[in-house]
C-alpha cells in the first residue's frame, strides 16, 4: 500500500506508482479509482456529485470552503473530511448523502449566506449561481442571521475588464488562486482578517493579467464580473454554440453565447489538450469587434481613381473586379495577380480561395503570412511536436517572441508544464520574458547573433559568441544533453522573436537545430489567427493544399482543378516589392492589413501606392482596405461554420451563431462567386462540400472527413495528418467532462437547449466510429513538404558603430482591427515606448521617459524612452504595431530586405 | 527608483533572509523591520519587500493587513495599546481606555491631529500581573491609574522617556541574531526575587490561618 507523503502545503498525495489502482466504497458501490486522485474527483467520475466551492479541477485543492465534506470511514470511526482534500485509500469507505452530511453541508450554506446579498434578482450569476443552485439543493431553507449583512463599496473594479462587488464573495480563493498559481501573477490577494476580509488589489496597481477574465469564468458567486457583460443578459435568455476561438493560433475550444444575433460573451471549455478551460482577455473579449457597428457591412466600390469608396451591389462589385482582374491577367498574365492573407478565414474558406488563386485565377502569388511568420516549406517541413508533447517533453527549447503576448495560453499550458516539474524549458530570446523565472536556462541572444547561438548551444563547449552569457549557455546545454540522444524528447517552440530580423535568419536557425538534434520536434509560434490552416490549404507560395510541394503534387492535382500555376510565386515581401517595381499590378487583400502587419510600412505604402488594382475581402475597413479600389464584405467570426487549425494542426469546428451583419458574406462564397466570373467553377456550393473536396484532395487531411470532426472523439478536433486513416484518433468516450462548478455558464445555458455543438448544421449521418470513408481504402501517409537545406536570405552585417539593433515584437493588445473594435480592450493598448539599457539611454544623452528619435535606412520613429536593464547593450526594443505617438510605429524603421534592422538614437 | 528601504534596513533584510529555507518566511520580520523604519508600512516599502522576498505586492499587502501589528495606515510617534482582555477589563481597562480617548481627544485606532499618539484597543499583552497595563511602542506600562496615564502621555510628550520608549515601535526580535541570550547574573537575581517573593505570600497565609 502507498504510504502517504506530504507532497506540499496543498494536501496529502499518497506516492504511488504510476498506474496504481485503488479499491474503495462510495454510497455502498464499490469503485476502483487511481491512487492519488483526490475523493470528490473519484466520486464524479463514479457518477456521485459532492457539492463543492473552492474545488476547480485544474487547480490545487486547499479546502478552504468545506462545501465537500463527506463521511469516511476510518481507525477513528467516520468522520466529516472534505473530499477535494483527501486522497482515495484503499478500503475507504465513504458516504455522500448522510444525515452527518446532510447537516454538515446545511451549516456551511448558512454560514457562507450570513454575509452573502440576496440580491439574485440583479446579481448577474442568477441562474448560473453554483451558490444559488447548491443552496436550493443542500441547504437551509431560511438563515438565523437576523443581523445587520457587511457592506462594502460596489462594485470596484480591479482592471478595466473585471469588477468585484465584494460582498458577494465567499472567499473560495478561486481567483486568487488562479491568479497566482496558473497565471504566476498574484495581483490579486485576500486582504484583511475575519468579517473584514476581502480579495483585492494592493495599492492603484490594475489587476492587469492577460488572464484575468478567467477569474470571472471560475467565480462560483456573482462577485466578480466582466465590465463587456455585466448586466447585458440573463443566462437562460442565452443560447450557446460550442466553437473554436480564432484570436491567435491556438484554437482554445470556447463557448459562444447569444442573444437578439449579438455575441454576449465567450467562456473557455476544458479541453484537455489545448485549454484546459482557460482563455485570455483578447480571445475572451474581443467578441466586441464582432458586435462592432464599424463592421463593413455592403461592398464598396471606388468608381474613379480619385473618388471616394461607394456603396455598391454585390453583382457591380463582383463583375468590377473581375473584369479588372481579367483585364491584368489578359494584359500581363497572371502572374501580376497577388493574394495576401488567409489567417482570418475558415479551412474550407482557405481552400477555396487557394482553388481560386491558383486554380481558377493561375497565379501562385499567394502567402497567408505578412512577412511576420516562417517559411511555409519549414513549418510544415518540421516534424510536429503536439501541445500535450510539449508539456510532456523533458526539454523544450523556445525560440520565439514573448508567448504571453503572442500566444498567451500556450504560455499558461508551458508555464503549468515547467511550474509542475514535467518540463524543463530553455529559452532562446532577445530579453527574458515572464517564463524565465521558470526556465533551467534563459539565453539572452543579440539581433543577428542567433546562428552563432544556436550553434553554440548544439555544438557542446567550444566558441560561442562572446556576447552569450555562458552560465547560461552551459546550463541550457545541460538542459538539452540530459533530455536524450540526438535531441530525442526535445520539443522546439518555434517563432519569430523579433520582426525586425528577416525570417530566413530564424529559419535557417531552426534548420540547424533539426539538423543537430534529429530526435527533436517543432511546435510551431505563428500566431496569426487560422494561419496553419490556410497554410495547410495551400495558401503560400509553391505549396498546394495538403503540404504538398507544386512541383510534385501539381500534376495530380491539374486533374481535379483543370490547371495549377507553372512555376513558384512570390511571398509577401516579394509581392510588395514586385508591386513597388511596377512587376506586378492588382492585389487582392483577404483580410489582411499589410500598411498595420507587415513588419515594414514604407515597402507596404508603396506597393499599395503602385498597385493598379486593390482588392480587399474584410471585416473592417482597415488602413489597408482603405486603399482598395474595391472592398468585399466579409463574414466574422462566430458568424460562419467551417473549421479551424491551430499550431499543432488539431483540426476543430467553428460553430455559426451570428447571422453576418447587412450584406456580408462567408469569404469561401466571396471565392466561389468571384471564380464563376472568371470563368471558373469551384465546384462546391457549401462549406460541407469545400471540406469533402479537400479532404480527398490533401493528404494531410485524409480521413479526417466530416463525420469524423462531427464524432464525440473529434469534439476536442483532430490533429492532422492521421497517422493512418482512423488512427491516431481518441476513443469515442466523451473526452471530455463539464463540471457544472468549474465552468457554471457553459452548464447552465446548456440546460436550457441543446447541447452546445459546433458542425450540426451541415451533420453527415449519426455518430458512427470515425474511421476511413467507405469504399476508400487508408490513405497513404501524407508526404512530407520536405525540408530545403537552407533558406536564401541576406547575410547579417557587422552592426556600424554608434548603431543600436532593433528588436520588435507583438504585444496582445495592440492597435490592430481587433483591438481598436473592442470598446474594452482599446484602452488596454499601450503607447510604444522604446526599451534600451540605461547605459545606451545615457549614451543618447536622453532622461528616463524622455522622447527619443530612432532612425534607420528606413524612416524614423520618435517615441518615450524607458531604460530597462534587461535589454542587453546595443540593442533596442520597440514594440511593433502600436503607435509610438505621433502616428507611426516600429513598422517605420524596419527594413523588410535586410537581415536585421540598425537604428541611430538621439534626442530629437 | 532609488529603494525605499534604508541601506542598514536592507542589510538586516537580507541578513533575515538568510535565516529561512523559503524567503517568503522571512516576510513578517522583514515587514517589522520596515515598519521600523517609517513607523508603518508604506506601500513603497510593501512593493519592495514583495521583490526581497520574491513575492508580489498584493501578497504582502495580504499578509500585512491580516496582522494587527503591522500597519498599512501612517501611524503616530507613540502606539498606545491599551489591553482590554479579560484581566485588564477586571481591573478597569475599558474605564482606562475610555478615558485616554478624552485625555488624548481620539477614539481607540485614531491618531491625534499633531502625529504624536495613535491609540488602539489591544488583545491580551501577557502582562496580566500589572493590569490593566498599556504597551507604547511595544514597551510596557502597567498598573494604570487615570492619572498614571496622563502623566505617561505628559513624560513621552516631553520626551522625558525618550531613552526608554523607542520611536517607531521596535521589535527586539527582529534585530536579534541568534537564540535569546541572557547571562547568568540576571537568571540568578530573579530567581531570588521570585523564591523571596513565594516566601513572603506562604508567610503570609500561613500567619492568616
Amino acid at each position: 500500500m502507498a504510504d502517504p507523503t506530504v507532497t506540499s502545503h496543498h494536501g496529502i498525495a499518497p506516492r504511488s506508482e504510476p498506474g496504481a489502482t485503488v479499491q474503495l466504497t462510495i454510497d455502498g458501490v464499490g469503485v476502483t479509482a487511481p491512487a492519488g486522485q483526490f475523493l470528490i474527483a473519484a466520486a464524479e467520475d463514479a457518477g456521485v456529485f459532492v457539492p463543492r466551492f473552492c474545488y476547480h479541477p485544474r487547480m490545487k485543492p486547499v479546502g478552504m470552503c468545506r462545501m465537500c465534506l463527506v463521511e469516511v470511514s476510518g481507525p477513528r470511526g467516520a468522520t466529516l473530511q472534505p473530499a477535494c482534500y483527501v486522497p482515495v485509500a484503499e478500503g475507504m469507505e465513504v458516504v455522500t448523502t448522510s444525515e452527518k452530511v446532510r447537516k454538515a453541508q446545511d451549516g456551511v450554506l448558512e454560514f457562507l449566506l450570513v454575509n452573502h446579498p440576496l440580491d439574485c434578482p440583479v446579481c448577474d450569476k442568477g441562474g448560473e449561481c453554483p451558490l444559488q443552485d447548491q443552496t436550493l439543493a443542500y441547504g437551509p431553507g431560511e438563515s438565523r442571521f437576523v443581523e445587520e449583512k457587511r457592506h462594502w463599496a460596489k462594485p470596484i473594479s480591479l482592471s478595466e475588464l473585471v469588477l468585484l462587488d465584494r460582498e458577494r464573495c465567499i472567499q473560495c480563493g478561486r481567483c486568487v488562486r488562479f491568479a497566482a498559481e496558473i497565471a504566476g501573477e498574484a495581483q490579486i490577494d485576500f486582504l484583511s482578517r475575519g468579517d473584514a476580509v476581502e480579495v483585492n488589489v494592493f495599492e492603484d496597481h490594475a489587476f492587469s493579467s492577460y488572464f484575468s477574465g478567467n477569474t470571472v469564468q471560475i467565480c462560483p458567486v456573482g462577485a466578480l464580473t466582466a465590465a463587456p457583460y455585466r448586466f447585458t443578459a440573463r443566462p437562460w435568455d442565452l443560447d450557446q454554440v460550442e466553437s473554436t476561438c480564432t484570436t491567435c493560433a491556438f484554437g482554445c475550444r470556447v463557448a459562444v453565447q447569444s442573444s437578439a444575433n449579438r455575441v454576449t460573451r465567450l467562456l473557455g471549455i476544458d479541453t484537455d489538450p489545448v485549454n484546459q478551460s482557460w482563455l485570455c482577455d483578447k480571445g475572451r473579449f474581443a467578441y466586441e469587434a464582432v458586435n462592432s457597428g464599424d463592421r463593413l457591412t455592403e461592398p464598396l466600390l471606388r468608381r474613379s481613381r480619385d473618388g471616394d469608396l461607394e456603396p455598391a451591389t454585390w453583382a457591380e462589385a463582383l463583375a468590377e473586379v473581375a473584369r479588372r482582374l481579367s483585364a491584368v491577367r489578359d494584359a500581363q498574365g497572371p502572374d501580376a495577380i497577388g493574394v495576401i492573407g488567409g489567417a482570418r478565414l475558415s479551412n474550407e474558406d482557405a481552400y477555396a480561395w487557394t482553388k481560386l488563386a491558383k486554380g481558377v485565377l493561375g497565379t501562385d502569388n499567394v502567402d497567408a503570412q505578412l512577412g511576420d511568420g516562417l517559411p511555409a516549406e519549414l513549418v510544415l517541413g518540421l516534424p510536429r511536436a503536439t501541445v500535450d508533447e510539449a508539456c510532456r517533453a523533458s526539454c523544450v527549447v523556445t525560440l520565439s517572441g514573448d508567448l504571453r503576448e503572442e500566444l498567451p495560453v500556450l504560455f499558461l499550458r508551458l508555464r503549468g508544464a515547467a511550474d509542475a516539474g514535467q518540463t524543463r524549458l530553455v529559452e532562446l530570446c532577445h530579453r527574458s520574458g515572464p517564463l524565465s523565472a521558470l526556465t533551467a536556462a534563459s539565453v539572452v541572444v543579440r539581433p543577428g547573433e542567433l546562428a552563432g547561438a544556436v550553434e553554440a548551444l548544439v555544438a557542446g563547449p567550444g566558441a560561442a559568441p562572446a556576447t552569450l552569457d555562458a552560465g547560461a549557455l552551459g546550463a541550457a546545454r545541460a538542459a538539452l544533453s540530459a533530455a536524450g540522444e540526438g535531441g530525442e524528447g526535445v520539443v522546439v517552440v518555434l517563432g519569430r522573436p523579433s520582426l525586425a530580423e528577416h525570417e530566413t535568419v530564424v529559419a535557417n536557425a531552426a534548420l540547424a537545430l533539426a539538423a543537430a538534434l534529429p530526435g527533436a520536434r517543432f511546435l510551431p509560434a505563428l500566431r496569426r489567427g487560422n494561419v496553419m490552416g490556410a497554410l495547410e490549404m495551400g495558401m503560400a507560395p509553391g505549396l498546394l493544399p495538403g503540404r504538398v510541394r507544386l512541383e510534385d503534387g501539381g500534376e495530380a492535382l491539374a486533374a481535379a482543378w483543370g490547371a495549377v500555376p507553372a512555376a513558384r510565386g512570390r511571398d509577401t515581401a516579394g509581392m510588395l516589392r514586385a508591386l513597388a517595381a511596377g512587376e506586378m499590378r492588382a492585389l487582392v487583400l483577404v483580410g489582411a492589413d499589410v500598411l498595420g502587419d507587415f513588419p515594414d510600412r514604407r515597402l507596404a505604402a508603396d506597393a499599395l501606392g503602385a498597385a493598379e488594382l486593390v482588392v480587399a475581402v474584410d471585416t473592417f475597413l482597415s488602413s489597408s482596405s482603405a486603399h482598395a479600389d474595391v472592398v468585399l464584405p466579409a463574414a466574422g467570426p462566430h458568424e460562419r461554420s467551417g473549421s479551424t487549425t491551430n499550431v499543432e494542426s488539431r483540426v476543430t469546428r467553428l460553430g455559426q451563431k451570428l447571422v453576418a451583419p447587412g450584406q456580408s458574406w462567408p469569404d469561401w462564397m466571396v471565392a466561389s462567386e468571384l471564380a464563376a466570373r472568371l470563368g471558373g467553377d469551384l465546384g462546391a456550393t457549401s462549406v460541407g462540400e469545400l471540406w469533402d473536396e479537400a479532404e480527398r484532395l490533401a493528404p494531410s487531411l485524409a480521413g479526417c472527413t466530416r463525420a469524423v470532426l462531427d464524432s464525440d472523439a473529434g469534439r476536442d478536433g483532430v490533429v492532422v495528418p492521421l497517422r493512418r486513416a482512423g488512427v491516431g484518433l481518441p476513443s469515442l468516450r466523451p473526452s471530455r467532462r463539464i463540471d457544472p462548478i468549474a465552468t457554471p455558464g457553459i452548464e447552465a445555458v446548456e440546460r436550457q437547449g441543446a447541447p452546445p455543438r459546433a458542425g450540426l448544421a451541415e451533420r453527415v449521418g449519426g455518430d458512427e466510429a470515425p474511421g476511413a470513408p467507405a469504399g476508400r481504402t487508408a490513405a497513404p501517409p501524407p508526404a512530407s513538404v520536405g525540408l530545403p537545406t537552407g533558406f536564401a536570405g541576406p547575410e547579417v552585417a557587422p552592426a556600424s558603430p554608434g548603431s543600436l539593433r532593433l528588436v520588435t515584437a507583438r504585444r496582445l493588445y495592440d492597435d490592430g482591427a481587433l483591438v481598436e473594435a473592442s470598446e474594452s480592450l482599446t484602452a488596454l493598448a499601450g503607447p510604444a515606448v522604446a526599451l534600451l539599457h540605461p547605459d545606451e539611454l545615457r549614451r543618447a544623452g536622453v532622461a528616463e521617459g524622455g522622447r527619443l528619435r530612432l532612425r534607420s535606412g528606413r524612416g524614423e520613429l520618435l517615441v518615450d524612452a524607458v531604460a530597462d536593464p534587461g535589454v542587453p547593450p546595443g540593442v533596442v526594443q520597440v514594440p511593433f504595431n502600436l503607435d509610438g505617438g505621433d502616428g507611426s510605429g516600429a513598422s517605420a524603421l524596419v527594413d523588410a530586405g535586410a537581415a536585421v534592422t540598425d537604428v541611430t538614437v538621439e534626442a530629437p | 527608483m532609488s529603494p525605499h528601504l534604508s541601506e542598514e534596513t536592507r542589510a538586516r533584510a537580507v541578513e533575515l533572509l538568510g535565516l529561512y529555507p523559503h524567503p517568503r518566511s522571512a516576510l513578517i520580520p522583514i515587514c517589522h523591520l520596515a515598519q521600523e523604519q517609517d513607523g508603518w508600512l508604506t506601500p513603497e516599502a510593501m512593493a519592495e519587500i514583495a521583490e526581497l522576498v520574491g513575492l508580489s505586492p498584493a501578497e504582502v499587502l495580504g499578509t500585512a493587513s491580516f496582522y494587527d501589528m503591522l500597519h498599512t495606515e501612517p501611524v503616530g510617534r507613540y502606539l498606545v495599546s491599551v489591553c482590554t482582555n479579560i484581566a485588564c477589563m477586571l481591573r478597569g481597562a475599558y474605564e482606562l481606555l475610555g478615558h485616554a480617548e478624552e485625555h488624548l481627544g481620539v477614539r481607540s485606532g485614531g491618531t491625534t491631529a499633531d502625529g504624536v499618539f495613535t491609540l488602539e484597543e489591544a488583545e491580551c499583552l501577557a502582562d496580566c500581573g500589572r493590569a490593566p497595563v498599556c504597551q507604547v511602542n511595544h514597551r510596557f506600562f502597567g498598573d494604570l491609574t487615570e492619572s498614571s496615564f496622563d502623566s505617561l502621555v505628559d513624560d513621552l510628550r516631553s520626551g522625558r522617556l525618550d531613552d526608554v520608549v523607542p520611536p517607531h515601535g521596535t521589535l527586539v526580535r527582529v534585530r536579534r541574531r541568534g537564540g535569546l541570550r541572557v547571562d547568568d547574573e540576571t537568571v540568578a537575581v530573579e530567581r531570588a526575587r521570585t523564591a523571596k517573593a513565594m516566601a513572603e505570600r506562604a508567610a503570609q497565609s500561613g500567619g492568616a490561618s
